[in-house]
Formats: C-alpha cells, sequence, structure tokens
C-alpha cells in the first residue's frame, strides 16, 4: 500500500458511513492510542473501545487474595510485576498487603528468580505469573532452567490467558464490535493466520498492527476500508515482527509446559480454554492456580465492565463509574488499567 | 568497617564518628562550636524555610549520590522561591552495616555540593537504627528571600511561555537501570539550579513561576500549576526535550518520561516576548543547553493540561495516579 498519512487522517476524520465501533484488543495499544491522541483524529461515527487485552485488568480478586496468602507466609516471597501491585482483591490489594507486612518484591524479569532461589534455598519464591501469549514463553524457559538445575524452592502462581478464546467469546455474545485491530505483541507468537476463522465465521475484519501512532492510523484506515467494501479478511500490517504461521519456537515451547482449561476473567466471566495452566508432569511448580471461582456477585455486583468490554455501553451508563469505582480505588477491569476504557473516559470526562 | 549499634549510643564510639567523619568534612564556625543549636546572624532579608528527606538506593548512582541530592535537592527548593540558599542543617540516620568508606565518600560528596551551592551546613544529628546498610538523609534548609517579589504568579496571562530547562526522565532512568542492573549511559541530572536561576532574576525576566520538576514529573508540576493558577497550558509533544537513550528506556519499560522524576530540572513560566531571553540565558549555563519552550498558557478561568502529539493529535496530561514510581530521590 502506498498511503500518505495526512490522506489516511483526513479520511479517518471525515468517515461519515454508518456507525462504526472498533476494538483494540491490546493493552499496549489502548496506551498508544491514548498517548497519541488518537482519539481526537477519529470522525464521531468511529468508536473505539478497549478490549480486555491488559492481563493485569482482567486478573480476578481472588487470584489476588491468593497471592497476599502465600506473601504471608514467613518462608514465602512473592515475586509480582509492578503493575500488579494496585489491582484490588476482596479485601486488599498486593501494594496494601506489602504495607501490612507480607513478602512482596516487585520484579522486572522472571529469570531475577534463579539467582534469588539459589542463593535463598530456605525461602520459597513464589511467582505472580499473568500475561497473554506474548509472556507465557519467559515462565516456559523458566522452568525448562528450574527443571535442568533441580530448583526446587520457586512456585508459580498462575493466571495465564490466551486470546483467541476471548476474542471468540467477545464475537460470539452478540456483541456490537465491528472491526478488530489485533495484538502485535500476541500476534508476533501466534501469527496472522489465527484470526482467519473468526474473521470468516463472524463477518468481522482484522488488521494486525505495531504500536506506533502510524501503525494505528493505518490500521483504523484498513479496518474503515474492509468495512466500505464488506470484507472480513486477516491483514498483517505489521509483518516486520509478525509472521503468518506465527513463532512455532516459541508456540511449541509453551505447549511443552502448559495446558489449555478454562478461566475466569474479570469482570467479565469465565471463557472456555482461555487459560493456560501448567501439565500435569510439571505440576509441582504451581502454587495453587487451579481452584478458580466465579466471583462476579462477590466482587462489584453491579460492576458493567463485562459490557463495557462488548461494546454495549459507555462507562458512565455502569451504576459505579466515577463513584465508587475510580482510578484511585478501582473496582472493575475497565477502571483498574488507567488505559482500560473506564480509566479514560474518566479522565477525559 | 561498618556501622554498628554502638555508633548511635551517644557515647565513644559515637563521637568518634563524628570527629572523624563528620566535622572532618563538614567543619564551619557555626558546627564547630557542637552547641545544641546553631546561632545565626541576623538578616536584612526575609526568610525562606524548606525541608526534605532522600531516600535513594542505590547510594551512589552515575551522575550523583545520597549526599549530592541531599545538599540540591533542599536548595533548589529554596531557589524556585525566589531564597538565596545560605544555611542547611543535616539529620543522617544510619542503618547497621553500612560501609564507612562509603558513608566516607558521601559525606564528602554532601560537603563538597554544599561549597559549590555556597551553603553552611550549621547543624547535623545522627542516628544509627537496625537495619541492611542504608542511609536517609534529612536536610533542612533556609534562604534569604532575595528575589521573591520577582516571581509574580498574579500576572498569569494567556500567551504566557511555558519553559523547561533541560531534558527530562534522566534521574530517574538512571536509578531505574541502577536497580535493574540494565548497563546503559544514562546519568542522573542531579545539580545546583541555582546558578541558572539567579541568572534569570538579575536579568530582571518577568517571571510568573518556578518549580523543580521532581517526583511526579512535568506532567504532575504542571497539572498543579494549572489548577492552582486556574489557566488551561497545551504543551507540545515534539518540544518537550527528551534525551534519546532515555526515550528508548522507557519504550521498553512503558514509562513516561513526563511522569519521571529529576532532580537538576526546572520548569517557569515568562512572558511569551521573554521567552526567547529566558532560553538565552538558560543555555549560558551547560545545565541549560537543552533548554526549550514547550508551550504556552492558552487560556484563564478554566484549568486544564493537553500536549499536542507528533502527528498534530491532542491529549489531556494527567496527574499522576497511585505510585507509578519507585522511591528514587
Amino acid at each position: 500500500m502506498n498511503l500518505n498519512l495526512e490522506k489516511i487522517i483526513k479520511e479517518i476524520k471525515n468517515y461519515a458511513g454508518t456507525n462504526l465501533k472498533i476494538m483494540e484488543v491490546c493493552g499496549t495499544h489502548t496506551a498508544s492510542i491514548f498517548k497519541n491522541g488518537i482519539r481526537s483524529f477519529l470522525s464521531p461515527d468511529i468508536k473505539l473501545i478497549s478490549g480486555p487485552g491488559c492481563p493485569v485488568c482482567v486478573t480476578p480478586a481472588t487470584y489476588i487474595d491468593k497471592a497476599i496468602k502465600l506473601a504471608l507466609k514467613p518462608d514465602c516471597i512473592l515475586l509480582t510485576f509492578g503493575d500488579m501491585m494496585k489491582v484490588p482483591g476482596f479485601e486488599k490489594s498486593l501494594s496494601e498487603a506489602k504495607a501490612d507486612g507480607a513478602n512482596i518484591e516487585v520484579m522486572y524479569s522472571p529469570q531475577e528468580v534463579l539467582k534469588k532461589a539459589t542463593s535463598n534455598i530456605n525461602k520459597t519464591y513464589i511467582l505472580a505469573c499473568i500475561g497473554f501469549e506474548t509472556t507465557i514463553p519467559a515462565y516456559s524457559l523458566l522452568i525448562e532452567e528450574l527443571d535442568k538445575n533441580r530448583i526446587t524452592n520457586v512456585k508459580f502462581l498462575t493466571a495465564l490467558r490466551r486470546v483467541i478464546p476471548a476474542l471468540e467469546f467477545i464475537c460470539s455474545t452478540d456483541s456490537e464490535i465491528d472491526a478488530f485491530i489485533a495484538p502485535g505483541h500476541v500476534s508476533s507468537i501466534l501469527g496472522s493466520e489465527v484470526y482467519g476463522e473468526l474473521a470468516s465465521k463472524y463477518k468481522k475484519p482484522f488488521a494486525v498492527a505495531g504500536f506506533e501512532a502510524e501503525h494505528i492510523l493505518i490500521a483504523l484506515y484498513d479496518l474503515l476500508k474492509q468495512k466500505e467494501k464488506c470484507k472480513y479478511e486477516v491483514h498483517n500490517l505489521y509483518p516486520s515482527a509478525v509472521r503468518p504461521e506465527g513463532n512455532i519456537t516459541a508456540l511449541q515451547h509453551i505447549s511443552r509446559y502448559f495446558t489449555p482449561g478454562p478461566a475466569y476473567w474479570r469482570g467479565i466471566g469465565f471463557i472456555e480454554e482461555s487459560g493456560l495452566y501448567l501439565k500435569e508432569k510439571y505440576r509441582k511448580y504451581d502454587a495453587g492456580s487451579f481452584d478458580i471461582s466465579d466471583e462476579s456477585d462477590k466482587l462489584a455486583p453491579k460492576c458493567r465492565c463485562g459490557e463495557v468490554i462488548l461494546g454495549k455501553i459507555n462507562p458512565d451508563e455502569c451504576p459505579m463509574f466515577a463513584k465508587v469505582c475510580t482510578p484511585v480505588k478501582p473496582k472493575g477491569p475497565c477502571m483498574v488499567s488507567t488505559e482500560g476504557t473506564c480509566g479514560i473516559w474518566y479522565r477525559f470526562s | 568497617m561498618k556501622i554498628v549499634m554502638a555508633h548511635g549510643s551517644g557515647g565513644n564510639a559515637t563521637r568518634e564518628l563524628i570527629k572523624n567523619l563528620f566535622q572532618k568534612y563538614l567543619s564551619n564556625d557555626y558546627l564547630d562550636k557542637m552547641e545544641d543549636s546553631a546561632s545565626l546572624p541576623r538578616s536584612e532579608y526575609p526568610l525562606a524555610l524548606t525541608t526534605d528527606s532522600f531516600v535513594v538506593t542505590p547510594l551512589e548512582f552515575p551522575g550523583g549520590d545520597i549526599g549530592k541530592l541531599a545538599v540540591c535537592g533542599t536548595v533548589n527548593d529554596l531557589w524556585m522561591a525566589g531564597a538565596e540558599p545560605q544555611y542547611l542543617t543535616a539529620g543522617f540516620i544510619l542503618e547497621e552495616g553500612l560501609d564507612l568508606d562509603l558513608l566516607e565518600r558521601l559525606i564528602c560528596s554532601l560537603s563538597r555540593a554544599a561549597q559549590e551551592a555556597g551553603v553552611k551546613i550549621v547543624a547535623g544529628d545522627t542516628k544509627v537504627v537496625q537495619g541492611n546498610g542504608g542511609l536517609y538523609i534529612n536536610t533542612a534548609g533556609l534562604g534569604y528571600r532575595k528575589y521573591y517579589d520577582l516571581l509574580r504568579s498574579d500576572r498569569i496571562k494567556e500567551g504566557d511561555a511555558v519553559i523547561v530547562s533541560g531534558e527530562l526522565g534522566n534521574h530517574h532512568a538512571c536509578i531505574m537501570s541502577q536497580r535493574m542492573e540494565i548497563v546503559n549511559s544514562i546519568k542522573s541530572d542531579c545539580a545546583n539550579l541555582g546558578p541558572m536561576v539567579k541568572g534569570l532574576f538579575e536579568a530582571g525576566i518577568n517571571l510568573r513561576l518556578m518549580r523543580d520538576i521532581t517526583r511526579g514529573g512535568l506532567g504532575t508540576n504542571l497539572n498543579e500549576i494549572a489548577e492552582t493558577m486556574n489557566v488551561m497550558i497545551e504543551i507540545e509533544e515534539t518540544r518537550i526535550p527528551i534525551d534519546p537513550e532515555v526515550k528508548s528506556f522507557c519504550d521498553i519499560l512503558g514509562l513516561d518520561p513526563l511522569y519521571m522524576a529529576n532532580e537538576g530540572k526546572f520548569l517557569c513560566i515568562a512572558p511569551q516576548e521573554q521567552e526567547k531571553e529566558v532560553i538565552y540565558i538558560l543555555k549560558k549555563n551547560s545545565l541549560g543547553a537543552k533548554a526549550r519552550v514547550i508551550g504556552h498558557v492558552t487560556e484563564q478561568g478554566k484549568y486544564l493540561v493537553t500536549v499536542k502529539t507528533r502527528l498534530g493529535g491532542r491529549r489531556i496530561v494527567d496527574i499522576l495516579y497511585g505510585e507509578g514510581l519507585p522511591r528514587i530521590c
């Protein structure tokens, strides 16, 4: 495509067709859209909906509670990525639990645990493992190392998520999403071909995009054109990082250690096959990731994040929005991340 | 040699520590009297008083250390209020296990920074607590309000220029790199802003206000100003000076330089017709080599901070919610 960016911006701004709801699935896309002011380029007839692709946001409250319980054991240390610290559990967040004396350390890479675990064999290190297919190879590589070196004082508390079952869920539940900007990083592992079935089955165009403002604008333009021509194809607009077949080595590595199972998504509900769990052979490394329960009634019964994510309502139609659910004290997944749909609405309104 | 609990007992070990380290490097007429309080001479100017605590780890980092930081941080706060720093107090909380050679280097650095900033350390205190070799410093600073009347925030108006004195995010990126053991050449910008600021005062710039851009970063600072002054501010993304290495570091870690801490940068608001003169004065100092006008006050009567993005989009610059930053200053 020989495209002129000015022309693209003009077309997106002046679009006057039927109302379009376009979902950017990935949290990093959401962040880039926010950072680059992409919404200010959109015609009023185009609405961007932030999907469930922020793993921090969709992590259930029971998971946080479980992590806190482990971190309170005197011989356990919980290692977590920094952005998990403020996600609320039923009672408190990891950050609040740390202030109460729980052993919680922020990690920057899962590999950090190797040094810690070998030099401190009397402690058990619990890794709070969240993420989509992009981050999962890092965990499987770590298990390989642990297995090889017979390190036994590292355990995994997982809340790993798969993108395709989530998209299938969104497409199949009468959602109002017209088109998808497919995630860039996840697609570098899964490839672009995996969206083909969803595109033709549900008649939704997909554009795999990178993370610069230009990438996102081109993806939006591509989706507008596809809709105009009633096409439901998958266009890989990020070929520098995404191959049609994906990263076979990484995929094989993931399936060596992990197996799919049902998972609960905060504010959304159970989605079959949408989680990844340690295989039987490696379950000795698990810290209790399996007993997940439906928490929709307990956490925030009035939370309507599920409908926000499906594009059915705007955040301000939720009774909790800006009243009991705020960026400082978030309840639902869309408010947990400052780049979630509710977080953005909060600041723009 | 390491700090042990006995160093905080008030007995012989404490006296030795004070004599051999603190007095050796921080000696002056006031401190040498070893009185319970420093008796300071009468001042012809009204006074400004400020305090700040420093808890950074690691204690030494490229571009500075906690000693230098403890002086620059407090001195800069005085300058921002139009006060010329004169005296500092310094309280040291030493953790058991702190290496004495390291402590000596840090006190030496603190002393050098104080000399360079033209301030005397006139009172001090040390305590020892159980711990793991850490060090915390509190400094309080007293300054003469020589230039206070030159800062006229009540005259802020539409069109005024928003100016930053240099590249943003270096201190934050440096500290994070050190903690994460990432090898790069990013240095902390920890510095005394006095010479630059004094240059502006002496040139008679009709400054509206000044802020040192520390914790919370430029984004939080601008929001505070917009709210207090009830003005709208628009900045331009492409004009915000950021070192390419810091930018790459931020891109990798998902950090936004707008919210990252600095220890040697300030922003000021000045009349549009004087913006070139401000930049000229700042650039005369090597610390101000990258000074830029990054935006303007666009409206009075309501408050909001926006940024014009690289491609011409517009977004709101919010305050920093939650922690966001590790404790780095």
